[in-house]
């Protein structure tokens, strides 16, 4: 996994609280089987309306997503973290995110910046005075600055030293191996099986 | 001090514990179906790695299965790719898996209970949200993403921060015309679709303790449209008598009860939240807009926008109207709907679909409507059968299916179009869940049931006697 430290790019607001992950990614695109190529999902009901906030041009090459509360809740589909990254979005911001998108997207290298609805609104005033602004997220401080703004975000510390460091989950626990196989030795024996 | 239900299970499942890491966690139960796990399976592949327990594994082929023309291959290209795939990964990593066709085939979180699978004080994972359905076992039952299935394959465990425990208490028995679904669209619209945000539920209390076990399943299964990572509800006799004699229940069934009978919280135990609602005023309940928490009692009227104070609520209220094309102030028993939807993983078992037979037995959906009755799993459809349930259905003018996830959400034939309304036993009302441009109304078997009837929403004692 590549390692973040600092972002710097374009930030697009989306006035919308409640994101859902159907929002995000509508599930007829949950049949395809790869793990790249989502880029024309992201947000595909959203985006026939010429007016939705990715078809302006200032956010043509966005890569910062701010939004209202509750980003992410519904369905754990991971695809709607794949099609944030795969359409170029490396962080989003909003004020509170459904635990299951915060933990996918931790493991796909998306950063959730979580600030006060205050900053949130803070953000999107600026973006808005100026489009296509681009804006700094800084992992390593936990800070975001955008023009005369600057503002703390907080994020899982683990997650935020597996991030820095573009560590692999999997890799992490295989090397507690001995451990687990320590631990079966031990479960009751009336568990079941499904072999 | 004493320790709650969940916080037993947990503790009873930490493989590792390090001071600044997550804990990491055993795993039980693997459950996986073909929408979340091919990317996962390609995952293992790429880093030469291998499953570590298949025998904790279970696949099954839920979302994209047609409940027509079962025989014949799957017709959507893409649906039937998903479904080889998660075929050949299977036989590839030698995974169980229960297949189109199978005695055992169904959704997901109907096919582990019914083998017996699922018991108390079991983790179990799946990459679908609503594995909070298990939790009525008194397991700690929670969806995980694509790339923790790979993890869970890979290793049997997860590591993972403690979730925080919330009480849900619920005072008093539920009157006779309440049922489950009524209870937790009603638990739902108090604490909110955020409320339960990074928590455990813990249902307690008499009307729970007076649920079968399916019931208890709905409950569960929609913990997750509270926002909460998972639901559980304490084992007890009702449980037991559910597991005893299922396919894989314990051999020695008496050792597995009494660690069972340990499982329920501590006297003296603390949660970090509690939240108490009265079961005694509660009525059939339905959702007029795009979320799981926009519900009110079925004799409310849709709100008005301005009813809200919170201004992000009057938001979401004026947007959800606007796509469900409601009119603040229409009586809900007026809303017609074009279609109903009995069936999904909330409401697709052999007592929602007796519930519903009993209301439809010599009635007649009415003209206007299209009803769908898809049994939850193969075992469910071959008991409603010996039961003449399908004949019931048939009667009254219902299409009888096989089983699978259909209409609850849009990924194979079973779709609504746009514009169509549908009174919906399944668990989300989000835009387009059911299809593009669909409306969906949560409801009750029961209140679906006297829905078709009726061609507008109406509760069983809205019909007239049979
Ligand atoms: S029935 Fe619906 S909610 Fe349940 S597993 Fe299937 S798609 Fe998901």
């Amino acid at each position: 996994m590549e390692k973040f430290t600092t972002h710097t790019g374009v930030a697009a607001p989306l006035r919308h609280s409640n994101v859902d992950t159907d929002q995000i990614i509508p599930a007829e695109y949950l049949k395809r089987i790869t793990r790249t190529g989502y880029e024309d999902a992201l947000f595909s009901a959203w985006r026939q309306d010429p007016e939705f906030v990715l078809n302006d041009p200032a956010y043509a090459t966005a890569s910062i997503l701010v939004a209202g509360p509750d980003f992410g809740t519904g369905s754990s589909r991971e695809h709607a973290v794949w099609a944030l990254n795969d359409y170029g979005f490396r962080v989003v911001v909003s004020s509170r995110f459904a635990d299951i998108f915060r933990g996918n997207a931790g493991k796909g290298g998306l950063v959730t910046a979580e600030v006060d609805q205050e900053v949130v609104e803070q953000l999107w005033a600026i973006l808005d005075a100026q489009p296509g602004l681009e804006i700094t997220v800084d992992l390593q401080d936990k800070q975001i600055r955008a023009g005369e703004l600057t503002a703390d975000f907080t994020i899982d510390e683990y997650v935020r030293w597996r991030l820095l460091e573009g560590l692999d989950d999997i890799g992490i626990t295989l090397q507690h191996s001995d451990e687990i196989a320590a631990f079966e030795q031990e479960r009751p024996g009336f568990l079941p099986t499904t072999a | 001090m004493g320790r709650t239900l969940a916080e037993k299970v947990w503790d009873a499942h930490v493989v590792r514990r390090a001071e600044g890491e997550p804990d990491l966690l055993y795993i039980d139960l693997h459950l996986i179906h073909e929408v979340t796990s091919p990317q996962a399976f390609d995952g293992l592949r790429a880093t030469g790695r291998t499953v570590r327990r298949p025998d904790l594994t279970l696949a099954t082929e839920d979302h994209n299965v047609p409940t027509l023309d079962i025989d014949k291959p799957i017709a959507d290209p893409i649906s039937r790719a998903q479904v080889d795939a998660l075929r050949a990964n299977c036989a590839e990593f030698g995974v169980p898996i229960r297949p189109l066709g199978d005695a055992d085939q169904g959704i997901v979180h109907v096919v582990g209970p019914q083998l017996g699978l699922t018991q108390p004080g079991m983790t179990v994972v799946c990459g679908d949200s609503h594995t909070s359905t298990h939790g009525a076992f008194g397991a700690l039952a929670f969806g995980i993403g694509t790339s923790e299935v790979e993890h869970v394959l890979a290793t049997q465990t997860l590591p993972l921060k403690p979730f925080k425990t919330m009480a849900i208490n619920i005072e008093g028995e539920l009157p006779d015309d309440v049922t489950a679904k009524d209870l937790i669209l009603a638990i739902i619209a108090e604490i909110g679709t955020g409320g339960g945000q990074g928590y455990v539920l813990e249902y307690r209390g008499p009307a729970i303790a007076g649920l079968s076990m399916e019931q208890r399943m709905t409950i569960c299964n929609m913990s997750i449209e509270a926002g909460a990572r998972a639901g559980m509800i304490a084992p007890d006799e009702t449980t037991f008598e559910y597991l005893r004699g299922r396919e894989r229940a314990p051999e020695d069934f008496d050792s597995a009860v009494d660690y069972w009978r340990t499982l329920t919280t501590d006297p003296d135990a603390v949660f970090d939240k509690e939240v108490t609602i009265d079961a005694t005023s509660l009525s059939p309940f339905v959702t007029w807009g795009t979320n799981p928490g926009q519900g009110l009692p079925l004799s409310a009227s849709v709100p008005a926008p301005e009813d809200f104070d919170d201004p992000s609520e009057r938001a979401a209220a004026q947007k959800a109207l606007a796509y469900m094309g409601l009119e603040a102030g229409t009586p809900l028993k007026d809303i017609a709907v074009d279609t109903v939807f009995l069936g999904s993983c909330t409401n697709g078992r052999i007592e929602d679909l007796r519930a519903a037979a009993e209301i439809l037995r010599g009635r007649a959906v009415a003209d206007t409507v299209t009803m769908l009755v898809v049994p939850g799993s193969v075992k469910v459809r071959l008991q409603a059968q010996e039961e003449g349930l399908d004949k019931v259905f048939e009667a009254a003018g219902a299409q009888w299916r096989n089983a699978g996830c259909s209409m609850c959400l849009a990924m194979n034939p079973d779709k609504l179009r746009p514009q169509e309304r549908s009174a919906s036993t399944s668990n989300r009302n989000f835009e387009g869940r059911q299809g593009p441009g669909g409306r969906t109304h949560l409801v009750s078997p029961q209140v679906a049931a006297a829905t078709a009837v009726v061609g507008r929403l109406a509760a069983p004692s809205d019909l007239v006697e049979v």
